[in-house]
């Protein structure tokens, strides 16, 4: 399907999602909620087969966090994003979609490692790349590494 | 909340036990740490550990300029150092909305496809090294060295290149590149039958990888493999062909792809695409357009509001960029989608129940290079 | 001549430490020989020219590497078994040194003429296995040991295949001598001379060989892409030098038996009946015979290292049991019906 079609489709299939505009890709906006389940569907329904997830990843607009999930169907060849959007800073959790795409096993150990989202439902959690004694989650836009320059005596 | 934090348990069951291979080791191509639990020779389950080149490559990009963040994208995956810079000139010129010149798009397809001849190069011939035939790697470093003498005369260096920019090309072709560029496609066709008979006609190299790390298309599907990998499972995924750039869907190349999806496939793969990749330079090589060789951009380049992806073809799949700006001279957040990354996830899949001896064989033809998925 | 100056007892023992001593002193410039030929090889097969600094041309190269070797700390392992571990390169090299007694370099050459001589060989040799398990289990390492086992069951294996193929010569010939193995090639090399089960021999007899002497493509054990290292990995200075020089004695050996009852040995290309072509063939000296076969074997294995990639373990060891030892045996069997049907030249 083409970009209008893909989006008239998913305007009807899913009626409580906001749509964003964007140069590339139709965006979803999904609430946190029922991401899981409009994910689920988004992969299994035959008309738009998204069984490709190609990128995941999280921004931090300092209000929110938005976890932000690029998919494509290998089949029909279009592409979708979908973005979730976490309010609480202190303590983001939503759901992994390991269970829907196995990809999303390393994009979350990342996210979690320099985010600091934590994934429910995931094999194997753990801070991939910085060691588990980091403080602080690097990507955010508060982090400040200063504890490096000026060591805790 | 801290979630647990869960390595593979290091509780022996009788004749299993947990060992380290790398961050320092002959075969593991980069600085990868891999705990692997073994029963006897027996892989049951490998977990990667990443990191140990982790530069901060999408932060630091935060305070940098539009034209500056290109420099540290060659160190991402430097075998495919042209192809990360074009990913990051494309995805400005797409927010800008500029049109570059002709001569300037023929001259990157060109520089981009010797990339990719080279750096199929270095991995055959360390493929062959890692399988224990030494020979090839001086045979492939063969071509690769006057390919990286190509690169000097025009772009000024061997290996982190930054000649791609937004608006097209830093500097003009070498006068003596179109000549240089064809007596070297000349050689290397004789040459690359050469190296088919020493190393894919090899029954020795041929047993120790057919059937060995077996990928199967759903599974290669889910968990997002690209490049070569994806395609000797039999995913067609060539980002050349599905979202074109930069003057490819005028090339005639086919899109090698192959159904069994072991590691003999995927180094079939990669050798028919060094082919292609050759036909590719002979149909750009006579016709290089004349005119600029690039268009005039601001000093200081700001990005329209927004969310902005390009895709390009590495050597090692789909390089992806994914820009969100707000305005400002520098982005607000860019994260790049490394075909690496994915590929690694596949090790823990293949591997599994394979021997030690397999290891070799499928991290070889998997052709993972560590800093791109460190970033 | 030495009688006339001691005892008789003294005479044999100042003669047999004169021409043993002789002896290992040519081995080791045939190991040092060998070492600057498998560089030299080595770099004109992968397009460049191998050492070329030291001395004229790189010779002086593997002179250099020994007395690097010689002046190196030779370092035990905390927790290593010290008896064995300083036993393990003796035992390997003293065997080496013993396997070459029997041989013959130039008619009335030859240290020892036993009547046995190509089963003493072969037996002699299988003793170093024991220095090999010695070494992997005496280094207290893991991977050292797990070498060690993998390159034992490799030797082992591969020497059935080794003596099988001597045999079907040995059967043509008729005697385990080497002096009369040599002499019966008077009128043609036995890999003619027996046509299609010696030129099989010859074959299965290099690829055991290689895979006995643990180099490539059968050398799994010690290959620094895996990850074991080999049995001689904890060994620094000497005793690594000794394991060395006992891994380039061994190849130099097998090289001389595979001439010797393959190729003739001293005895020039001689063509049955052809007395003017055997006549002029006489004139090359039978010592320049003799090491030029032994070096086109040594440069047989040597092409074979840089050529292919290795194989795995159970790959090799499938190789042996399931398809050189069946073929040599049935092998044997049809050169022992040559032989007795006289088909043989």
């Amino acid at each position: 399907m083409s970009k209008e079609e893909l989006k008239a489709y998913l305007e009807l299939t899913f009626p409580t999602c906001k749509f964003e505009n964007s140069i590339d890709f139709p965006l979803l906006i999904v609430e946190k909620e029922s991401f899981f389940a409009i994910a689920k569907q988004l992969k299994e329904e035959p008309a738009t087969n998204f069984d490709f997830l190609f990128c995941q990843t999280a921004v931090d607009y300092i209000s929110h966090f938005e976890v932000v999930y690029h998919l494509t169907s290998t089949q029909y060849r279009h592409d979708l994003v979908v973005k979730v959007m976490l309010e609480d800073r202190e303590n983001p959790v939503t759901e992994s979609v390991y269970p829907l795409w196995k990809a999303a096993e390393l994009y979350e150990n990342e996210i979690f490692d320099l985010f600091g989202i934590t994934f429910l439902n995931h094999p194997n959690l753990r801070r991939i790349m910085l060691g588990k004694d980091w403080p602080g989650y690097p990507l955010r836009k508060d982090y400040s590494d200063d504890f490096i320059l000026t060591p805790q005596s | 909340m801290e979630a647990p934090n869960q390595l593979i348990p290091v509780e022996d069951a009788p004749g299993e036990f947990v060992i380290n291979v790398g961050p320092q080791h002959p075969s593991t191509h980069g600085v990868l740490h891999l705990r692997i639990k073994l029963d006897g020779e027996q892989i049951l389950d490998i977990e990667p550990h990443l990191g140990y080149i982790h530069r901060g490559i999408e932060k630091m990009s935060e305070s940098l300029g539009y034209k500056q963040f290109i420099y540290l994208t060659s160190r991402m995956d430097y075998l495919s150092a042209h192809m990360n810079n074009q990913a990051c000139s494309l995805i400005v010129e797409k927010g800008l909305q500029l049109e570059i010149p002709e001569r300037a798009k023929v001259i990157r397809l060109l520089m981009i496809e010797l990339q990719r001849l080279a750096s199929h190069q270095l991995w055959w011939g360390s493929a062959g090294l890692d399988m224990g035939a030494v020979s090839p790697f001086f045979f492939a470093f063969r071509e690769r060295e006057q390919i990286l003498e190509i690169f000097e005369e025009t772009c000024g260096t061997r290996l982190t290149m930054n000649y791609i920019t937004p608006g097209g090309v830093m500097n003009d072709l070498h006068p003596s590149f179109v000549k240089t560029v064809k007596a070297l496609i000349k050689q290397f066709k004789v040459n690359i039958h050469e190296y088919d008979k020493l190393l894919t006609g090899n029954i020795i190299f041929q047993k120790r990888t057919q059937d060995v790390g077996v990928l199967s298309k759903e599974l290669a599907i889910s968990l997002g493999a690209t490049g070569p990998v994806g395609r000797a499972s039999g995913i067609s995924c060539d980002v050349r062909k599905l979202h074109p750039y930069d003057g490819y869907e005028k090339l005639d190349f086919k899109e090698i792809v192959m159904h069994k999806g072991d590691s003999y496939t995927r180094y079939l793969v990669r050798i028919e695409e060094m082919k292609q990749s050759m036909h590719i330079i002979d149909q750009l090589i006579d016709n290089i357009p004349e005119g600029d060789f690039r268009v005039k951009t601001k000093a200081v380049i700001r990005l329209p509001e927004g969310e902005y992806y390009q895709r390009v073809e590495t050597a090692r799949g789909e390089l992806g960029v994914y820009i969100v700006s707000d305005g400002n001279k520098s982005p607000y957040r860019i994260k790049y989608r490394t075909p690496n990354f994915s590929n690694l996830g596949v090790l823990q899949y293949i591997a599994k129940g394979s021997k030690i001896g397999d290891l070799v064989a499928i991290m070889a033809t998997l052709d993972l290079i560590i800093p791109d998925i460190d970033r | 001549m030495l009688s006339g100056l001691m005892s008789p007892g003294l005479v044999v023992v100042s003669e047999a430490l004169i021409v043993g001593l002789s002896m290992i002193m040519l081995v080791v410039l045939m190991a040092v020989a060998m070492i600057y030929m498998e560089r030299k090889v080595a770099g004109f097969m992968q397009l460049r020219l191998g050492p070329m600094r030291v001395g004229f041309w790189g010779s002086m190269q593997a002179f250099a590497d020994v007395l690097k070797l010689l002046l190196k700390e030779c370092l035990t392992p905390n927790g290593a078994d010290k008896l064995l571990f300083s036993l393990a390169p003796f035992i390997v090299l003293v065997v080496s040194f013993l396997a070459l007694a029997p041989f013959s370099f130039a008619p009335g050459l030859q240290m020892w003429d036993l009547n046995i001589g190509v089963l003493y060989v072969s037996a002699v040799s299988s003793i170093g296995v024991i220095g090999i398990l010695m070494a992997g289990w005496s280094s207290n390492n893991k991977y050292s040991l797990l070498g060690a086992m993998r390159s034992g069951a490799q030797i082992v294996s591969y020497e059935l295949s080794a003596g099988l193929s001597i045999i079907a010569i040995v059967i043509m010939c008729g005697s385990l001598s080497i002096h009369d193995i040599i002499l019966s090639q008077g009128d043609g090399w036995w890999i003619f001379k027996g046509h299609l089960p010696a030129m099989f021999a010859f074959v299965v007899f290099v690829i055991a060989s290689t895979a006995e002497l643990n180099r490539a493509p059968f050398d799994l054990a010690e290959a620094e892409q895996e990850l074991t290292a080999g049995f001689h990995t904890e060994y620094s200075g000497m005793q690594f030098a000794m394991f060395f020089l006992a891994e380039y004695t061994n190849m130099f050996i097998v090289s001389m038996i595979g001439a010797t009852v393959f190729l003739g040995g001293w005895m020039p290309f001689h063509v049955y009946g052809f007395e003017a072509f055997n006549n002029i063939m006489d004139y090359i000296p039978s010592v320049i015979w003799f090491f030029g076969k032994t070096f086109f074997i040594l440069f047989l294995i040597m092409w074979f290292r840089w050529t292919f990639p290795r194989m795995r373990i159970d790959q090799l060891l499938k190789l042996e049991w399931k398809y050189l030892l069946p073929l040599s045996i049935i092998n044997i069997v049809i050169a022992a019906f040559i032989t007795i049907m006289g088909w043989h030249f």
